[in-house]
C-alpha cells in the first residue's frame, strides 16, 4: 500500500519546479557515503487484505478469556457504543492539539467538559487536560508537589501501586526527590509509621485510594495529619470507576488528586493507551503541568474555549516550565467525557454494582473454603484470596478460559500465594457461581 | 453563538441508561461516612449526548477535512485500515497483568515493531515504553544521566540548538541538567565555532532535532557527531521529523548515539486531538542497558517481558507503553515495506520543496536553501500591520489548517509549512492560490485580513482574556 498522493507527470512538474532534476537530488545535504539505498530484514509491503488476514492470525495467539477477573490499574468496564461512535468521528481523532481554536471548538469544548467532569468527582478546584497514564500523573503530581513547597522528600505508601512507585522512583531518581514508602498495616497503610517519617524536609504524602490490595484508604486522617503543614496529601485513584460510589479525595482534604481514567470507556488495549491527570486546588493551578483549557469569548462575544495558562508550558518557557509534557491523551480524555455524560447521574449505580457484585463473589469464595484476606475492611470492587496452591488455582481458571485475578505475591512478599480478585459489572451473578463451582469441581 | 456544553443540556429525569439489575441481595460493606451524596454528572438521554458530541465534531478541523500544514507535526491522513485492526477484540481486549504466555501475539508486535525501529534507524535497540515525544525525550535525558553515573562522571550540561523544540530544554531540565543553547548560523546550520566553544568537559550530551525545526539537514552534522564523542559526549537525536528521512539515511550512520521517534507523526498514527501518541527511544549499544523495563525479548519461539536490566532507570509507563498505537505503526510499516517508506521521504521532500518554490516569491523566505519535509516563512514584509497570526487565521477562512506559527523561536513571525507526503497536487495547487490570495488581500484589503477567520465555527478568539480571568470549568 501507500498513501502518496502523486502522477508521474506531477512529480516531473514538480521536480522541475524545485530546480532538480531528480529526486535524489533534493537529499544533496546528506552526505552521500552515508544515504541508505536499502535495508536487509524489512519486510513487506502488503495489501490491506493481506494484513487484515496477517494481522488476524497474529491476534489468535493471545488466549480470549471467557471473563476477567483482574483489576490492579486497569479495568475490564463495559464500554457504551456511542463512545466508540463518537472517538471514531474523523473530525476528532484526525485532529492535532487543538493550537487554532476557532477550528477547534470540539476538541476543546470536550476537554472543558472532562475538566469538570473530573473536577467535580475528585471534589477538586481544577483539572487538566489529562497526563499519559496514572503512573506518570502520580510522578508529575509529586514533582509538583515539590515545586510548590521547595521540598524533596515524598513518602509514598507500599498500598500504592507497585508499578506506579517503581515509576515515581525513575521519575525522582532524574529530579531529585527522596522517596520513601510507608508501610502497611493489615493491607493500609500505617498510618502511625507515615507519621513518624514526616520530617521538615517533607514535600508530600502519596497514598492510593482504593489501594493495590483493594482495601478504602482514610483519606480524611491523612489530611488531618498534614493540615496547617506544608505538607502536600495527594491521592492516586487507580480505579476511576470508585469516585462514582465513593466521596472524592478532595471532599476528604487532599491537596491533589492524580490518578488512572481508564476504566471510563477505554478498553484494556494490555496497557495503553490509557489516561491520566492531576486536579488540584485553585491556588496551585500556576504551578500545575499538562494542558488546560479554558473559556473566554471571540469576536463576537460568544463563549468559546481555548488552551490557556501556557505561560506554565515547555513551548514558552523551555527549561523554566512546569513539565516537559506536549503531547497527552486528548481522545482517551473525550471517551471519558462522552462516557461520563451518557451513564451521568447513573454512574453512583454503575459504582455501588461493581461493589455488590465484589461482595457476591467475596461471599461465595468465602463459602468455598478459601480464606479471604483483611476481611473486616472495606472494599471496592477488588479484595484478596488466599488459596491453598495459587499456581494450580490460576491454572485449572486458565484451562477453562478464565483469568481468575491477578497474582499479587509476585509484588507483595506477604501477599505471596495470594490472588487479587476484581469483580466489575461485566460480571453475572452466573460467571459468580461459576467461579465457586470450579473452585468446588477442581479442589482448590 | 455560544459553544454549548452537556451540562446545559442535563435535566432531572433525562437519563435513562439502563444497567443489569442484579440477582443477589448483598450489603453494602462500606462505611456511610465514605459514600458520596450526589453525582454531580450530566443527566441527558443517549440521543441527546450523540447529538451533541456529533455536532462538537463539526466544531472541529482534522487531517480528513483538508490539508494539515502544521509545520513540525508531520499531520499525514492515518490508513483506515488501523482503525479497524487496532479495535480487533483479540488485541483491545488484552489485559496488561496477562501472562507472557497468553498475549505472545501483542508482544510478538511489539518486539517487531522495536526490530523495525532499529532497522530503519540503525540502532541497536528500542523501548515502546514512552507514550509522547516528550515522554521519549525525557527517557532519553534520564538515560543519559544514568550512563554518566555509572562511569562516575559529573557532567552536568546539555547543548541544545536555539532551534530546537521547547520540550528539550524543558526534559533537560526536568533531569537536573543546565542547558547551554547553541546559536544557529545565518543558513541554518549549527554555528560550528560557536558550538566547539560551547563544548567543554561538563557537556555530557547535545540534543539535535534532525532535520531541524527550519526544515534544514545540517550540513556540518557528522563533523558535529565527531566532536562530541571525541569529548566523551553522546548525541541525542529528536526524530519529530524522520519522515524527511526515513529510508534514506539511518540516524546511527550519522552518528546518533539515542533518538525518539513520534509514532504519531512519521509512523501515521492519528493525533486524537491531542494524543495519544507513542515515542520510542532507541539507543546504540553501549546504551542499551540504561533503556527501561520491561524490554520484550525473543527466546526460541516464544515472546517474554524482561526485568534483567541491572542498570536500567527504572519504568517509565504504568504498562508498556501506549500498545493500540504502537499496533497501528506496526500495520503502517508492514503494509509499505521499504520501499513504500522511501516513497513517504521522496514525496514529502518533494511536496515542501515544490511548495517552497512557489511561495517563496509571495512571502518572505529567510533561509533561501532546499529544504527537507518542512521550510520556514515569515511576516516580513507583510503592510498595514499583518502579523503571522492575522495570516494564519484568513488560512482557516478558505478551509485549510494553519501552518505552525511563530516556531522556531528564531525566525521572527515564523510559519512553518509541512505538507506531508499524502497531499494531492491538486490540493497543493489550491494550498498555493490561497496563499496568493491572501497576499493581494494583504494589499488591498486588509480588513480581511486583520478581521480573519469569518468562514469558521467561532470568531477570532480572546486568548489574552483566557488568560487574565481563568475559567477552567464549568460554573466557575
Amino acid at each position: 500500500m501507500s498513501f502518496t498522493g502523486l502522477s508521474p507527470d506531477q512529480r516531473a512538474v514538480m521536480l522541475k519546479a524545485a530546480g532538480v532534476s531528480k529526486i535524489d537530488d533534493l537529499f544533496n545535504d546528506i552526505p552521500a557515503e552515508i544515504q541508505t539505498r536499502h535495508i536487509e530484514g524489512l519486510p513487506g509491503p502488503l495489501s490491506e487484505i493481506e494484513i487484515e488476514r496477517l494481522i488476524t492470525k497474529t491476534g489468535e495467539s493471545n488466549t480470549q478469556f471467557r471473563s476477567n477477573y483482574m483489576g490492579g490499574g486497569a479495568y475490564n468496564h463495559y464500554i457504551p457504543p456511542v463512545v466508540d461512535e463518537i472517538s471514531s468521528r474523523s473530525e476528532f481523532y484526525t485532529a492535532y492539539t487543538p493550537y487554532q481554536p476557532e477550528v477547534s471548538q470540539g476538541t476543546l469544548a470536550a476537554i472543558f467538559e472532562f475538566q469538570t467532569m473530573l473536577s467535580a468527582l475528585t471534589g477538586m478546584d481544577v483539572t487538566n487536560a489529562s497526563m499519559y497514564d496514572g503512573a506518570t500523573s502520580m510522578a508529575e503530581a509529586a514533582i509538583m508537589g515539590a515545586r510548590i513547597n521547595g521540598k524533596s522528600r515524598v513518602l509514598v505508601s507500599r498500598g500504592v501501586h507497585p508499578n506506579y512507585r517503581e515509576v515515581l522512583k525513575t521519575y525522582g531518581r532524574a529530579s531529585g526527590l527522596e522517596v520513601i514508602e510507608i508501610p502497611l498495616d493489615g493491607g493500609v497503610t500505617d498510618i502511625k509509621k507515615a507519621a513518624e517519617l514526616i520530617n521538615d524536609q517533607t514535600s508530600s504524602v502519596i497514598i492510593q485510594t482504593p489501594n493495590f490490595t483493594g482495601l478504602i484508604e482514610d483519606i480524611e486522617s491523612f489530611s488531618r495529619l498534614t493540615e496547617n503543614t506544608s505538607v502536600i496529601t495527594i491521592a492516586a485513584v487507580t480505579e476511576a470507576m470508585s469516585l462514582g460510589f465513593l466521596k472524592g479525595p478532595g471532599e476528604l482534604g487532599a491537596s491533589i488528586v492524580c490518578g488512572e481514567i481508564q476504566s471510563f470507556g477505554n478498553p484494556l488495549n494490555s496497557g495503553g493507551p490509557y489516561a491520566g491527570y492531576i486536579s488540584a486546588r485553585k491556588d496551585f493551578v500556576r504551578r500545575m503541568p499538562g494542558r488546560l483549557v479554558g473559556q473566554t469569548l471571540d469576536t463576537s462575544g460568544s463563549r468559546v474555549y481555548t488552551l490557556t495558562l501556557q505561560t506554565r508550558e515547555q513551548h514558552i518557557r523551555r527549561e523554566k516550565a512546569t513539565s516537559n509534557i506536549c503531547t497527552n491523551e486528548g481522545l482517551i480524555a473525550l471517551r471519558a467525557a462522552v462516557y461520563l455524560s451518557l451513564t451521568g447521574v447513573r454512574l453512583k449505580e454503575l459504582a455501588l454494582l461493581n461493589h455488590r457484585t465484589a461482595v457476591y463473589l467475596k461471599n461465595r469464595i468465602a463459602e468455598s473454603g478459601i480464606e479471604i484476606v483483611n476481611n473486616d475492611k472495606p472494599f471496592f470492587n477488588e479484595f484478596i484470596i488466599r488459596p491453598e496452591n495459587h499456581e494450580k488455582f490460576i491454572k485449572e481458571f486458565n484451562n477453562r478460559k478464565i483469568a481468575p485475578g491477578i497474582d499479587i505475591g509476585r509484588y507483595y512478599e506477604e501477599y505471596r500465594g495470594c490472588i487479587l480478585v476484581c469483580a466489575t459489572e461485566m460480571i453475572s451473578k452466573d460467571d459468580a457461581d461459576e467461579y465457586y463451582d470450579i473452585i468446588r469441581e477442581a479442589g482448590l | 453563538m455560544n459553544v454549548e456544553l452537556i451540562f446545559e443540556k442535563s435535566s432531572p429525569g433525562q437519563n435513562r441508561y439502563r444497567l443489569p439489575e442484579p440477582e443477589f441481595g448483598t450489603n453494602i460493606s462500606i462505611p456511610e461516612k465514605l459514600i458520596r451524596d450526589e453525582i454531580p454528572l450530566p443527566d441527558c438521554g443517549e440521543p441527546e449526548v450523540v447529538r451533541h458530541y456529533n455536532n462538537l465534531s463539526r466544531m472541529n478541523f482534522g487531517v480528513d477535512n483538508g490539508m494539515y500544514p502544521l509545520g513540525s507535526c508531520t499531520m499525514k491522513y492515518n490508513p483506515k485500515i488501523n482503525e479497524r485492526l487496532s479495535r480487533n477484540p483479540s488485541f483491545s481486549g488484552l489485559h496488561p497483568f496477562a501472562d507472557d504466555a497468553n498475549i505472545q501475539g501483542a508482544l510478538r508486535i511489539l518486539y517487531e515493531l522495536s526490530e523495525y525501529l532499529s532497522l530503519i534507524t540503525g540502532l541497536k535497540d528500542f523501548t515502546l515504553s514512552p507514550a509522547a515525544g516528550s515522554h521519549g525525550e525525557l527517557t532519553g535525558v534520564m538515560v543519559i544521566k544514568k550512563y554518566f553515573e555509572s562511569r562516575n562522571d559529573r557532567r552536568g550540561t546539555i547543548l541544545i540548538p536555539d532551534s530546537a523544540h521547547g520540550t528539550n530544554p524543558a526534559s533537560v531540565a526536568m533531569c537536573g541538567f543546565k542547558v547551554r543553547e547553541v546559536p544557529s548560523n545565518s543558513s541554518g546550520d549549527v554555528d560550528l565555532d560557536k558550538f566547539l566553544e560551547l563544548l567543554d568537559e561538563d557537556v555530557a550530551a547535545m540534543m539535535l532535532t534532525c532535520p531541524n525545526t527550519l526544515g534544514l539537514f545540517d550540513r556540518n552534522i557528522t563533523v558535529i557527531a565527531e566532536a562530541l564523542h571525541k569529548n566523551g559526549s553522546l548525541f541525542y537525536a529528536d526524530g519529530a521529523n524522520l519522515n524527511a528521512l526515513v529510508g534514506r539515511v539511518r540516524f546511527s550512520d550519522i552518528g546518533f548515539d539515542l533518538m525518539h521517534i513520534n509514532l504519531h507523526k512519521t509512523f501515521s498514527t492519528p493525533h486524537g486531538g491531542g494524543g495519544p501518541g507513542s515515542g520510542p527511544l532507541g539507543a546504540a549499544e553501549h546504551l542499551v542497558e540504561f533503556l527501561p523495563i520491561p524490554a520484550i525479548r525473543k527466546e526460541g519461539k516464544k515472546y517474554i517481558t524482561a526485568y534483567d536490566r541491572p542498570q536500567t532507570i527504572g519504568r517509565v509507563h504504568s504498562f508498556f507503553g501506549n500498545f493500540a498505537i504502537c499496533l497501528r505503526a506496526y500495520i503502517y510499516i508492514r503494509m509499505l515495506g521499504y520501499n513504500g517508506l522511501r516513497e513517504v521521504s521522496d514525496t514529502a521532500v518533494l511536496n515542501a520543496n515544490y511548495l517552497m518554490s512557489k511561495l517563496k516569491d509571495i512571502y518572505n523566505l529567510p533561509i533561501d536553501r532546499r529544504c527537507m519535509h518542512e521550510f520556514v516563512l515569515n511576516d516580513k514584509g507583510l503592510p498595514n500591520g499583518i502579523t503571522t497570526n492575522d495570516i494564519s487565521k484568513r488560512i482557516l477562512d478558505y478551509g485549510f489548517h494553519s501552518p505552525t506559527v511563530y516556531f522556531p523561536l528564531l525566525v521572527h513571525g515564523a510559519m512553518m509549512i509541512e505538507p506531508t507526503e499524502t497531499e494531492s497536487f491538486a490540493s497543493l495547487e489550491r494550498f498555493i492560490e490561497i496563499m496568493k490570495k491572501i497576499r493581494i488581500e494583504c494589499d488591498n484589503e486588509p480588513e480581511k485580513i486583520l478581521g480573519a477567520p469569518c468562514q469558521t465555527p467561532v470568531g477570532r478568539v480572546d486568548t489574552v482574556l483566557a488568560a487574565k480571568k481563568p475559567v477552567l470549568k464549568w460554573g466557575d
